[in-house]
């Protein structure tokens, strides 16, 4: 049975109709109309889908959507603006990151939690902090070199 | 939908532009009735046919003086576009950013093969080049008769046509956009006839000398960085229509198996789900996404009996050594008689290598979506060959060709024939079921698990040395599945699981490849063998292209085989290759390579390294259609754990001219890691029922923790020669660049693929 869940997206307060047990994902594109967060395995595997709730990056593709309560909600969308950027996705654009770029959500959410708690990393914690996200095009090299100069610009 | 303007919005602006009458300029030799008529035969507002011989085919002039370029390829995230733009900018003589690049959709671009054996630049930019520079040719013969000036005396910048006038004089002047913007060139090229990657159809123009070149050649770089990590352009799973429901397939437990009994009363109470079953087609649709995998979840069925299939795992190896030979070819420069000579030979050196079934594992697993309305039919695909996809549906649907659209739209991935074009074959069945648009996303284990895979293969290699050291015989076997058992595009019914699943009559091809060097020895065989597949229909095992397809597995056999030699011969790996490479840019990369890295020269093994920890270094080099990679891998090896850390790369690139060199070293770092990855990790597993491969724990590959420290480029440019392609020859030799630093570093050969710490480890006890 569906019931209504309000939800605090990138500020904004919606209202999806939907069965409690679906994941988080769902309501984000489907109801919401975010396609930011992507779909990669449904098994918290790869961090395709992953988004902020609360400021921990979360896989939004196991959160049940009952589960989210008042929590706030970010996605890469919300976390900045052409005119407004994150530091990590000027450094994304700096270093020429993507390939194909499904995988963005995943290095950037889970980045940019990480560095909101942790200034100055080794390169050591970085991978650590990103260990288990995939990217099946192969940019780790630029992957690296855009967190840490994001890291970098973060102060 | 995307931000992205439309092409097709484009077309329908030029139209409504395409009636102003030309300005004749005064003086002109010609009356205007026979200017304008002139003109007109080269620029009318109504489009000439989407064919191969039509310059506007490939090329606009807009209204506003920019310049759309149509191109029948698509970008697989290595930035193509960019190095296309850079083409037809330089040959038009307009500034870079005023050319856009519209790929891959049907509706605007004509078959160049899409994305394909590294052909971007070396065959569909050719044709692009040879198309701009005809546009140009024709843009200043049209000057010519606007300014009354003959056509050898206009000089072109900016995409402004100018008389070279004498110093103080003010030169004429008109520009592409009072020439032709907005309407369409209708200039004929001689097509060779041909579609896909040999289409080429050049026109009367000579593209420009490479010295001139100033576009071309500079560090441009990407303009879809931005549109993705701030979400404004769509993936093709992004895309929806209106009235459109999600649809999810249903595979078999034990492969080859076939529902015999579904109960849809068992989805009864979820909203809208329906089933489509045909045969052994079976998937379901609901008008919510999670109502639609919910379905798939609940949906009772009863399968087919069936024996297993498949071998199990452990004797796979033993299956290809025995399996009957379905076809077997001799590939190559062959040189001598290789037989005879090694009954001369003082010493014979041996070795088998064996590589696995590999596996697309794109980052998420395909989607597509096909909508059928009144007649026509449109896709949206992230397939790398959209305009084949397009040939399937059409034959799928029993819908003429000019009634299916079929889009590119970025996927998740492709590095090949990936899951993508079956699942547009899927969402294409279904939806002529229900009647509705389906959007059709598989599931994570449905493409790890049911892509077309990389073909297992085993290797042997074998050199004939004299009393001299010298090689006087090689001779090199590969035998495996084919790369073929589907082709590498959706085109054909019987390529697709939905054609397969249900009962059209197979097709199964047979290709595979040798190792693509310029070693000469007296005496020279190299050769191929293709088995059956497993399991002729439906196969989570058939066979087909994954990136560089099958030279990953020949080049890391030959040039493991190589390094062996060497070694016993008691050689450095690089002076022996040298000894017998006798291309000179083969000899180029290697030895760029060796300066780059600060190669020692000595033999293999490196001696004197004890303690738990070691390292070494190895090289491998190769080429592909025209392209030559020598690549330097340096490794640390855990002899505890068996964990290889390949830490550093030297890559020595020529692909002869280079339009983009950040583009294209960014090319080369993905092949390199995605080498790493299929070299240390990825390996397909099965049992004999199924692939049991089916998500990221079961199908790991490189984590970001064994990034390399290092990578370093040599790009040798050669703009005299034509761009041949770097969008796989890194990745050919980079297992046996690995393989070879591990013997150096350990003494220890590892002829099978992947090096996971279990494998090493028991290697090295």
């Amino acid at each position: 049975m569906t019931q209504k869940i309000t939800l605090n997206v990138n500020g904004k307060n919606h209202t999806v109709d939907a069965d409690p047990d679906m994941p988080l994902l769902y309501a984000l594109r489907n109801d919401i109309g975010l396609n930011n967060p992507h779909f990669g395995c449904g098994l918290a595997q790869c961090g395709a889908c992953t988004v902020h709730v609360d400021g921990v990056a979360i896989r939004s593709c196991i959160t049940p959507v009952s589960s989210v309560g008042k929590g706030k909600v970010v996605t890469l969308a919300g976390l900045g603006t052409p005119e407004k950027p994150h530091p990590l996705q000027t450094a994304y654009v700096e270093e020429q990151v993507p390939q194909c770029g499904y995988c963005i959500n995943g290095w950037i959410m889970t980045a940019a939690a990480f560095l909101a708690k942790k200034k100055k990393p080794s390169e050591a914690e970085i991978k650590t902090a990103l260990e288990g996200i995939k990217c099946r095009c192969g940019t780790h090299v630029s992957i690296l070199k855009a967190v840490k100069r994001a890291a970098a610009m973060m102060g | 939908m995307t931000k992205m303007e439309k092409p097709t919005t484009i077309s329908r602006r030029a139209v409504l532009m395409g009636t102003g009458a030309l300005v004749v300029s005064v003086g002109a030799p010609l009356g205007l009735d026979v200017l304008l008529g002139m003109n007109n035969a080269l620029a009318q507002g109504t489009k000439p046919p989407l064919t191969p011989d039509q310059l506007s085919s490939y090329i606009a002039v807009n209204a506003n003086g920019t310049v759309s370029a149509f191109f029948g390829k698509m970008d697989m995230g290595h930035g193509l576009f960019v190095a296309v733009g850079q083409i037809v900018a330089e040959e038009l003589d307009v500034p870079f950013k005023a050319v856009k690049v519209y790929m891959g959709d049907t509706a605007n671009s004509v078959n160049q093969g899409g994305a394909s054996g590294s052909t971007g630049l070396q065959l569909g930019g050719k044709q692009m080049r040879m198309a701009a520079a005809e546009a140009r040719r024709v843009l200043v013969d049209m000057a010519a008769e606007k300014l009354g000036v003959p056509a050898d005396q206009l000089t072109v910048s900016n995409g402004v046509v100018k008389t070279i006038a004498p110093r103080g004089a003010m030169p004429k002047s008109v520009s592409y956009a009072d020439l032709i913007g907005g309407k369409y060139f209708n200039v004929q090229l001689e097509w060779n006839k041909a579609y896909g990657n040999t289409l080429y159809a050049p026109g009367k123009a000579k593209p420009k000398d490479p010295k001139d070149h100033k576009i071309v050649g500079k560090p441009i770089k990407r303009e879809d960085v931005a549109p993705k990590v701030f979400c404004q352009e769509d993936f093709c799973t992004d895309i929806k229509v209106p009235g459109m429901v999600h649809g999810r397939m249903i595979r078999p437990a034990v492969a080859g198996s076939v529902p015999v009994k579904v109960d849809e009363s068992s989805i009864k109470d979820i909203p809208g789900a329906k089933v489509v079953w045909q045969q052994g087609f079976l998937g379901v649709v609901a008008d919510k996404e999670w109502d639609a995998i919910r379905a798939m979840e609940k949906l009772k069925v009863e399968w087919s009996k069936v024996e297993p299939p498949f071998p199990n795992q452990a004797a796979l190896y033993d299956h290809i050594r025995k399996a009957p030979v379905r076809k077997r070819a001799e590939e190559g420069k062959l040189a001598g008689n290789v037989d005879e000579a090694f009954k001369t030979a003082a010493k014979v050196i041996e070795a088998e290598y064996e590589w696995p079934f590999q596996s697309h594992a794109c980052m998420g697993p395909a989607c597509a979506l096909v909508e059928i309305k009144d007649g026509k039919v449109n896709c949206w695909t992230g397939s790398q060959k959209s305009h084949f996809v397009q040939n399937g549906l059409s034959a799928q649907l029993g819908v003429p060709l000019e009634n299916v659209h079929v889009i590119w739209q970025t996927g998740p991935g492709s590095y090949g024939r990936s899951d993508a074009d079956d699942c547009a074959a899927d969402a294409a069945a279904l939806a002529k079921a229900v009647g509705k648009p389906v959007r059709l996303q598989y599931t994570r284990d449905q493409g790890t698990g049911w892509d077309p895979k990389g073909p297992a293969s085993i290797h042997r290699a074998r050199a004939a040395i004299d009393a001299q050291g010298n090689v006087i015989a090689y001779d090199f076997l590969s035998k495996g599945f084919s790369r073929v058992d589907v082709d590498t595009n959706g085109s054909k019914l019987f390529d697709t699981l939905a054609g397969q699943t249900q009962g059209v009559t197979l097709k199964s091809g047979d290709g595979f490849g040798v190792p693509a060097e310029s070693y000469e020895f007296a005496n020279k065989k190299t050769a191929w063998e293709t088995i059956p597949p497993l399991l002729d229909r439906s196969s989570p095992l058939r066979s087909s292209h994954l990136r560089d397809p099958v030279g990953p597995q020949i080049h890391f056999a030959s040039e493991s085989f190589m390094d062996e030699v060497a070694a016993a011969l008691n050689v450095d790996p690089i002076e022996f290759r040298l000894r017998y490479v006798k291309e000179p840019r083969d000899i180029a990369v290697i030895k760029a390579a060796a300066q780059k890295f600060g190669w020692d020269t000595r033999p293999s093994p490196r001696k004197g390294q004890t303690g738990a920890k070691v390292s070494g270094r190895g090289i491998a080099y190769s080429q592909r259609n025209g392209t030559r990679v020598a690549v330097i891998a340096q490794v640390d090896i855990d002899r505890a754990t068996g964990k290889i850390f390949a830490k550093r790369f030297t890559v020595a690139h020529d692909c002869g001219q280079i339009i983009n060199p950040d583009g294209l070293e960014k090319c080369i770092e993905g092949n390199i890691i995605q080498g790493i990855s299929r070299t240390l990790w990825e390996e397909v597993k099965f049992d004999n029922k199924k692939v049991t491969s089916v998500d990221w724990i079961s199908y790991p590959i490189l984590d970001i923790t064994e990034t390399p420290e290092k990578i370093d480029f040599v790009l040798i440019n050669h703009p005299e020669i034509p761009p041949s392609g770097a969008g796989e020859p890194s990745i050919r030799p980079i297992a046996a660049a690995i393989a070879n630093a591990i013997f150096d570093a350990t003494g220890v050969r590892i002829r099978r693929v992947p090096f996971s710490p279990d494998r090493v480890k028991a290697a090295l006890s």
